[in-house]
């Protein structure tokens, strides 16, 4: 098949028009989210106090943080999954949670209400590393598969922000099990977890993103 | 160049709106330009120029396949500079050279005329043979025969809108078999 044929194929399949990719993301998302939540029904469950904790504005921090993470990564995951488009214009909203999260931190130590040593290593960190990716799992695949719909023309990057999206998702979910509301124990161990999430995605992303 | 790349903006738009012989128009006019580039790049990567047909192809493509990620409000040149500049890297990456392709690549790049004496033929033919009988025969009559799909469907007794997935699956799983490589 010579070039011009080809032209001719492509040019007969035109008529053909695909969802736009946030949706196909959104929708992907919204398939893999009664794994996680059945993931986490089953092994961890909300914390008992939970409706106590509410009081505590350190316990409500940690949403507003994890979902401002979700809200910026899906955001840049959109633009990245087209190619040509601004990235560098949204970037920043990544900063959104990190300066939420600082701002956490100084407030705590304001308060101090236990040594920083204690509410730095909280009392599941290992279950904190060990669950955020574990949830996470159904959502990265969902994600990475309904960005490939989209076209990546940079997949290492496109696939980390993948893993933020979905660890941002499964820190949100570990939130409310977690008893841990410290900013400090958040910025160190909920922020490795999505570093693990995020490199898994990366790695990913190099292979099935590529356009 | 500007002047260029306005047309292929004007040319997409209306091929988003459905006009389905503006898009012929725009895959014809950018082809050139692509193939000056693929060579050029090649050229650069020490690599001969004649397979630079091959990365024409898969460019064209991909542009294809994602179109649907290009914003109707935005300009057409970078939204297929950055989709060519990745097929380039990636394919002088396949034969063992990294190359910084550089986005002026392609703005100041002259159109390329495919060699005279034979139209190239591109890697696309063998991987035909391939696909499923029912996609290879939809895409060898609207692509070598340039049958319509109406008389596409009326040659396979087939529905036109049979004939339309064909054709797309067809065309899909082309372009997966050639990243594959």
């Amino acid at each position: 098949m010579d070039t011009n044929e080809l032209i001719r194929s492509l040019a007969a399949d035109h008529g053909w028009r695909a969802r736009p990719v946030g949706i196909v993301l959104a929708i992907a998302l919204a398939l893999a989210l009664p794994f996680t939540m059945m993931m986490f029904m089953m092994r961890l469950g909300m914390r008992p106090d939970f409706m106590a904790a509410t009081g505590n504005p350190f316990f409500i921090l940690k949403f507003v943080i994890t979902l401002a993470l979700v809200f910026a990564s899906a955001v840049l995951a959109a633009r990245l999954v087209r190619p040509g488009a601004e990235v560098r214009k949204v970037a920043w909203l990544l900063a959104i949670p990190v300066l939420l999260l600082a701002g956490g931190i100084a407030a705590d130590a304001v308060v101090m209400t236990s040594p920083w040593t204690k509410r730095l290593i909280g009392t599941n960190s290992l279950i904190c590393l060990s669950a955020i990716p574990a949830l996470s799992l159904p959502l990265l695949i969902a994600a990475l598969a309904g960005l490939r719909r989209g076209a990546a023309t940079r997949p290492m990057l496109t696939g980390a922000v993948a893993g933020l999206l979905a660890g941002g998702i499964a820190a949100t979910f570990y939130a409310s099990h977690c008893i841990d509301d410290s900013p400090l124990f958040v910025a160190i161990w909920y922020s490795l977890a999505l570093a693990a999430v995020a490199l898994v995605g990366a790695v990913a992303g190099r292979w099935v993103l590529r356009l | 160049m500007r002047e260029r790349e306005g047309e292929w903006t004007e040319l997409m738009r209306s091929a988003h709106a459905g006009d389905g012989a503006a898009y012929h128009r725009l895959l014809l006019a950018i082809t050139p330009v692509l193939r000056a580039t693929a060579q050029r790049g090649l050229a650069r990567a020490g690599q001969p120029t004649d397979q630079g047909e091959d990365i024409v192809q898969e460019i064209l493509l991909a542009v294809h396949l994602k179109r649907h990620t290009w914003d109707p409000t935005a300009p057409f040149g970078p939204w297929l500079f950055a989709i060519a500049r990745n097929k380039l890297i990636d394919a002088l990456r396949k034969r063992g050279r990294r190359v910084f392709v550089d986005i002026d690549d392609f703005t100041d790049t002259l159109p390329a005329e495919p060699p005279r004496e034979q139209l190239p033929v591109g890697e696309v033919g063998p991987h035909l043979e391939k696909l499923p009988q029912r996609q290879r025969e939809v895409l060898q009559s609207i692509a070598i025969e340039s049958a319509s799909i109406r008389e596409t469907a009326a040659k396979l007794s087939m529905s036109e809108g049979a004939v339309r997935v064909a054709l797309h699956r067809g065309l899909a799983s082309l372009a997966a078999k050639l990243r594959r490589d």
